[in-house]
């Protein structure tokens, strides 16, 4: 096998890894905190999608709309999640884990019925914005400037999370919360409004990942059923509410899918499965997570 | 004290005039009516099954659809691949099921909560990533279409069944089939190994340092459930003329646990309720609209905040309350 054929293999890899690392990041953040895990998460990356594409339907004429659209997507997506945390997810925090699954789960089912009245089943796609069109060459594998431009994103998006996590006021707060709610709470912090702020990010990088997607796979209903699933193996990898898990949890994930394949082509989607099993069997709280008392 | 119609209701064997109005299905209903009676049969061992676990163990299972799966797959391709009789090849399909949840549940049970959640649903997408892509034996993408019913002459040769169609004699046999296997978790639930499981889900610590085997005994109840799962999907693949890899799809596990909750998982009719529920709101509602999805999760949603308890909860309460409202005048 050619370096360059391993090497191009690697950078595809890395570029799923990148798209799963914005997506499972905000999955993880909530879990992290509120101990929800929201099956829904994969509801708002279609919704980001779907609403980038119209938004490029609209403005399609004018220059840059498909960044205006992107951040439009996910400004939109944001403002859903928090007012679904405000109106449903907060009555249920001190019911059974069970109760806040289903709730999450009932908006899959009601968030994917309503993208297909709205946008209908047809295949949607939208092109690649024209700064970011064609490819460079890199050890004789050419790779579209768009994905190089994910490959950047990622790590960008990531640091200034951590920073603002371990740097900031507000991400000591979000530390407190995910310590001890009661005692953050006692101490007169506003605990609901962390919680709410905290599903309006999880659902920015949602709407924004999902929105990032469409110049290089096209929006069909059911995405969201899927990506949720690869979201949740990711977190397992990394360890569910860590953040640098989460990170190298998608690297894992994308160079095992990408060179899952190579080795057994139709058993690629049974290897990353079973990688999840096998953390879960061994440490179930991931690869970078700590134990949950 | 209670009046004595009250007496006379509560004499009657229910479950029995139950079991009698829906053996009389096929020969008074439609041939339609008859065909959701076997869809609701089904999905009601199903649902009473996750129930074992849900609401008797305090488990919750995101992956039960894997059983219910291998059992579809082992009944359809001994029936259809290698001819085997339905007699053997139903009994394969629970202990099939059951061997798989065995080897998963030894792992399962070693965690707790979300964890025991997400490994059970791995292993549910584990299951099915084999049966899509493992073309030679289950058919992949393709799935396992034409599986053949029982051979059920003999009951054809029984006075008043010989005219019933194939698919009429089928749900009888479905109908017995199911109803033995709830007699049986209702019996295996009210034992002393029952008793123990309620008291792991009520408080698995204490449990614990009264010398309980909290592992052992939620593994079989794991087992157990999965065995039954298994039954249950060994009937559908037969109903549903075939078994597909869709029937492994994480989504279908979502399913029967609405149903089994939408019931309420603290009776065992519950999740038969549920069952029957949903199956017939699904076949009201797909007349009018394409968006069944759309529904079923407003349902779920009035059911999280109005009715946490499910149907028969809902029903139980009001029952009490009605109870309250009349004693006044019986004084």
């Amino acid at each position: 096998m050619e370096l360059s054929f391993l090497f191009g293999q690697f950078l595809g890899g890395l570029t799923t890894a990148m798209f799963l690392f914005l997506i499972a990041s905000g999955l993880s953040l909530v879990f992290g905190v509120m101990r929800v895990l929201n099956f829904a998460h994969g509801s708002f990356y279609m919704l980001g999608a779907y609403l980038a594409w119209q938004v490029v339907d609209w403005l399609a004429p004018m220059l840059g709309s498909f960044w205006l659209a992107a951040i439009g997507a996910a400004l939109g997506v944001a403002l859903l999640g928090a007012v679904i945390e405000r109106v449903l997810l907060r009555h249920l925090y001190g019911r059974e884990e069970l109760y806040q699954l289903l709730l999450t789960y009932a908006l899959v089912l009601i968030l994917g019925d309503a993208a297909k009245a709205i946008w209908g089943t047809r295949q949607l796609s939208v092109s690649r914005p024209a700064i970011l069109d064609g490819g460079i060459d890199i050890l004789g594998t050419t790779l579209p400037i768009y994905n190089l431009f994910i490959l950047l994103i990622g790590p960008a998006i990531a640091v200034a999370v951590w920073l603002i996590l371990t740097r900031t006021a507000a991400g000591r707060m979000v530390r407190a919360a995910a310590l001890d709610r009661e005692m953050l709470g006692a101490l007169g912090a506003n605990v609901g409004a962390i919680y709410t702020g905290m599903f309006l990010v999880s659902s920015f990088l949602a709407g924004l990942s999902g929105a990032l997607v469409t110049p290089i796979q096209s929006i069909v209903p059911g995405m969201d059923v899927e990506i949720i699933v690869e979201a949740f193996i990711v977190v397992v990898i990394g360890g569910l509410g860590s953040f640098w898990g989460t990170f190298w949890g998608s690297m894992i994930y994308g160079q095992v899918l990408s060179f899952g394949i190579l080795v057994l082509p139709s058993f690629s989607l049974f290897s990353v499965f079973a990688l999840m099993a096998v953390i879960l069997i061994v440490r179930p709280w991931g690869l970078f997570g700590r134990p949950i008392r | 004290m209670m009046s004595r119609a009250a007496v006379l209701v509560s004499r009657i064997p229910w479950t029995l005039v139950v079991f009698a109005a829906a053996f009389a299905i096929p020969w008074f209903g439609s041939r339609y009516e008859t065909f959701l009676a076997t869809q609701i049969a089904i999905n009601a061992l199903f649902a009473v099954s996750l129930n074992l676990l849900l609401g008797t163990t305090g488990l919750v299972s995101f992956g039960h659809v894997a059983y219910f799966g291998i059992g579809a797959y082992v009944c359809g391709i001994l029936m259809k691949t290698y001819g085997v009789p339905f007699t053997l090849a139903l009994p394969a399909a629970a202990l099939g099921a059951a061997a798989f949840a065995a080897v998963f549940g030894f792992f399962c049970v070693r965690l707790t909560k979300i964890y025991f959640a997400m490994l059970t649903l791995a292993f549910s997408q584990i299951v099915w990533a084999i049966c899509f892509k493992w073309n030679e034996v289950t058919g992949g993408d393709q799935g396992l279409p034409d599986v053949p019913y029982p051979d059920l002459d003999w009951l054809s040769g029984l006075p008043g069944f010989d005219d019933l169609r194939t698919s009429d004699q089928f749900y009888l046999v479905v109908l017995v089939v199911v109803a033995l296997a709830l007699v049986a978790m209702r019996r295996i639930i009210a034992s002393p190994f029952g008793r123990m499981l309620t008291t792991i889900r009520e408080n698995p610590e204490r449990a614990a340092s009264i010398g309980l085997n909290v592992r052992g005994y939620e593994l079989a109840a794991f087992v157990v459930a999965g065995g039954f799962a298994g039954i249950a999907g060994a009937l559908f693949g037969i109903f549903n003329r075939g078994v597909f890899a869709d029937y492994v799809y994480w989504p279908k596990s979502a399913e029967v646990m609405i149903m089994t909750i939408l019931g309420g998982l603290e009776y065992f009719w519950g999740p038969v309720v549920g069952a029957a529920t949903l199956v017939l709101l699904n076949q009201q509602i797909t007349e009018y609209t394409e968006y069944w999805p759309f529904v079923l999760g407003m349902i779920l949603l009035v059911l999280l905040f109005v009715f946490p308890g499910g149907i028969v909860g809902g029903l139980t309460a009001g029952l009490a309350w009605l109870g309250r409202k009349w004693k006044p005048a019986d004084a």
